[in-house]
């Protein structure tokens, strides 16, 4: 519970992740509730991506702790519970949306499968029930159900995202972390799986951490901001707040060197 | 017996720019600034360009840090500190307490007017049929026409995103309204629309901060005003 | 009644420390039914793929009193059941038969024989790929974590893959079953006609995989249950003739091409079983001149 009243979903606290003598990142803090969207931006370097592999137990953080609320048992630190516990975690109450789908799809099984395969894996046996349920969620990311049993290789990249979103809606999660969810795409097909991204977590109330270097994307998308650089976070609030009047000398250099369009 | 409950109050606000990447050039916008609103107050900002009207506005609304000072807003029967408060706090404020048109739209594209304007009943838990309803009410009375509904704003006039934006607004109960300019494009059939919603809002018991550079639209909606002067620039 | 055997073997040709390795491999395998333990698999006088895992299980369980029966594809006289069954009796000198009720180990290629089994029988099943997991799982350090940890949910989708192709579940051999209800476990290249036969059966089944080295077991009324899903239940093969020669209708069956005019006849794949039938008095439509 924090001033707010309602309760965290995720409280971090000074996490750090050395490679080396090299920062990966340092002291970062910061709280998440239920539904909220939080954006990382920062350049390549800024230690990002290795504070979304500490916060999604990817990878195991030097120092600090990341705890979330397990749905029956309060707060947990994530980096203390057993393999098996962070597997399970992974694999219902959380989802991670990767910048490749290679990494976040099984290429050698149909779209409908790699749907399917998360409520599988917690226990679904009744074939018909698991396709209308993969239907479903195809549907709500307006892919064509008709092209359910084919390959994801067969599918276009941003295709291939979605495909990656409703395999990781598909149980519900209540947290879900993003890197770089748009890169890559064209600039048409970036808009309208933003649209999607934002329409799906405001209807299924899911928390998000979104890191992107893009700065249309966390004005679109997350309600707060932290900025990174070198590892550290130097200036977090408001996503409009950051973008509109940012205090850190470095936010004010990454707002205004945006292109104007 | 009116209800003149004090809704919003800043004290010893004071806000400055500092441009770190042009030689750290500060430029002050305002200082030492006071404001007590109650509801049913219309209190407007008045004062020559380039005097922080804008900047007053945003800090209000969270958008903007000002450097000194508080700005106490009463919040689910709460005095919130919204200079001080985490921002996770400002999100429900901004929900729930504090309205603002500012005055340009940033519309979220690809959303239509109907769901842009809908949105922040959406927010609070309608559901989407009785929500679009509403916009659709308040649409009609700002007269943008049906055709327009579906479609989205970045397209329509200057006049007609501004009212999709003032619509966006007075959509929900705000107990606190922030405007900014809500007439500046509209003609004088939308303005006096427009000066009827504040109007009514006002006599609610709403309490609104406002920028009407127009003297008949601040002379029919005001109850008191609040003059600011350009700064001086500081070293 | 033990003949005469090659001088210069251990009895059983593997020597006694190798045989003790690969039993207290076998102990840990009845301890934990369905779980795929490592042993040190030894060079055998025939190359890996012919059996080489259940013929080092024979070997370190097998005893002078013991009656032997090997089959391959459920026949006794094949060339490797032939092979396999004088290979013991040379070096262990003893009793063979092809009799399911008079062994007391039966090694079997690619079968479980259709008269049922009894308390006090070991079936050794030769196994060529242990691991059910392999063609969804190439790391060998991940699926062990899948055993660990219980995640079986790709075979499940490899199943349901199979019924988005093709209406139905296609594995129709080395179908993969649960065994007492915790470890994923791949029968060995028997039909799924023979998986009932695995579950809670009386005698000790134990498989032997010589090239990758595993040994795992099913003990005597343990639970196999074979993988399916609600509304797409396991269901075994069935044909339309009965055996040409004993007439059975209940047993697996071999199609024989007879000429190459299209002939062909249906025959028991259990040579034994067949037998037995035929002794009783049992004909089948192609064996019926020979009725008495």
């Amino acid at each position: 519970m924090t001033e707010t009243g309602e309760q965290t979903l995720l409280e971090v606290r000074d996490l750090g992740k050395q490679y080396g003598n090299v920062v990966g990142c340092a002291g970062v803090s910061f709280d998440l509730w239920p539904g909220e969207v939080l954006g990382v931006v920062g350049e390549s370097g800024s230690g990002k991506s290795t504070l979304l592999r500490c916060l999604s137990a990817q990878i195991a953080p030097d120092s600090g702790s990341v705890n979330y609320r397990l749905r029956d048992e309060g707060m947990c630190d994530v980096h203390a519970l057993s393999e098996a516990r962070q597997r399970m975690l992974m694999r219902t109450d959380w989802g991670i949306v990767h910048q490749n789908p290679r990494d976040g799809l099984r290429f050698g099984i149909s779209a409908g499968a790699n749907v399917g395969e998360r409520l599988i894996a917690v226990g679904a046996r009744h074939y018909g029930n698991i396709r209308a349920d993969v239907t479903d969620w195809l549907q709500r990311v307006e892919m064509d159900e008709a092209r359910m049993d084919h390959l994801p290789g067969t599918f276009s990249g941003g295709m291939q995202q979605r495909l990656q979103i409703a395999r990781n809606l598909v149980t519900q999660p209540r947290l879900v972390f993003m890197d770089e969810p748009t890169s890559g795409l064209d600039v048409s097909v970036q808009a309208r799986l933003l649209d999607l991204i934002r329409t799906l977590v405001s209807t299924l109330h899911i928390a998000c951490i979104v890191v992107t270097h893009d700065l249309g994307v966390v004005r679109l998308l997350t309600h707060r901001l932290m900025v990174m650089r070198g590892g550290r976070v130097v200036e977090q609030g408001l996503t409009d707040q950051v973008l509109d009047d940012p205090q850190h000398p470095y936010s004010q250099l990454l707002v205004s060197s945006i292109l104007p369009v | 017996m009116e209800d003149r409950t004090i809704l919003l109050q800043a004290i010893g606000l004071g806000k400055v720019f500092t441009l770190h990447n042009q030689g750290g050039i500060r430029l002050p916008v305002f200082n030492a600034l006071d404001l007590t609103l109650r509801a049913g107050d219309c209190m407007a900002l008045v004062g020559p360009s380039g005097a922080g009207k804008s900047s007053l506005i945003r800090c209000l609304y969270g958008n903007y840090l000002p450097q000194q000072g508080r700005i106490l807003v009463r919040h689910r029967g709460e005095t919130v500190d919204i200079a001080a408060v985490h921002p996770k706090r400002i999100v429900d404020l901004r929900r729930e307490t504090i309205g603002f048109v500012s005055q340009f739209l940033r519309a979220i594209p690809r959303v239509s007017a109907l769901d842009v304007v809908a949105e922040p009943l959406r927010a609070r838990g309608v559901e989407p049929e009785p929500a679009r309803d509403a916009a659709a009410a308040i649409l009609a009375r700002l007269n943008i026409p049906r055709r327009l509904w579906n479609l989205a704003p970045a397209t329509f006039s200057g006049g007609e995103q501004q009212r999709v934006n003032i619509a966006r607004s007075f959509v929900a109960d705000f107990p606190i309204l922030l405007l900014d300019e809500p007439t500046a494009s509209l003609d004088p059939d939308n303005r006096q629309i427009v000066v009827d919603l504040i109007a009514e809002a006002r006599d609610r018991g709403v309490g609104i901060v406002g920028i009407f550079h127009d003297v008949d639209v601040r002379r029919a909606v005001a109850t008191g005003e609040v003059r600011m002067a350009v700064q001086r620039d500081a070293a | 009644m033990t003949g005469k055997t090659i001088a210069g073997y251990n009895f059983a040709y593997l020597d006694e420390q190798t045989k003790r390795m690969i039993r207290r491999a076998i102990l840990k395998a009845v301890a934990i039914p369905g779980h795929q333990i490592p042993f040190g698999s030894r060079e055998m006088p025939l190359p890996y793929g012919w059996g080489t895992g259940g013929i080092q299980v024979t070997a370190s369980i097998i005893g002078a009193d013991d009656t032997l029966k090997v089959i391959d594809q459920g026949a006794d006289d094949t060339t490797n059941a032939v092979s396999i069954r004088s290979f013991f009796s040379k070096t262990a000198g003893v009793k063979t038969t092809e009799s399911t009720t008079e062994a007391t180990i039966i090694q079997t290629r690619h079968r479980i024989p259709e008269t049922p089994l009894t308390e006090g029988q070991i079936l050794v099943y030769q196994v060529p790929i242990p691991e059910p997991l392999r063609w969804l799982e190439p790391r060998e350090v991940e699926t062990r974590k899948m055993h660990a940890l219980s995640e079986y949910g790709p075979m499940h989708v490899q199943l349901y893959e199979q019924i988005a192709a093709y209406g139905r579940i296609a594995a129709t051999y080395d179908y993969p079953v649960m065994v007492h209800g915790r470890y994923l476990m791949r029968p060995s290249p028997i039909p799924k006609f023979d998986n009932p036969k695995m579950d809670r059966n009386p005698a000790l089944q134990l498989f032997g995989a010589g090239r990758e080295k595993r040994i795992y077991a099913v003990p005597p009324y343990t639970t196999v249950k074979s993988l399916d899903f609600e509304d797409h239940p396991f269901s075994v093969e069935s044909w339309e003739h009965c055996c040409g020669l004993c007439g059975s209708g209940t047993s697996y069956l071999d199609e024989i091409v007879t000429d190459d005019q299209g002939g062909r006849m249906f025959v028991c794949s259990d040579t034994d079983f067949c037998n037995q039938r035929q002794a009783q008095g049992f004909r089948g439509p192609l064996n019926s001149e020979a009725a008495e």
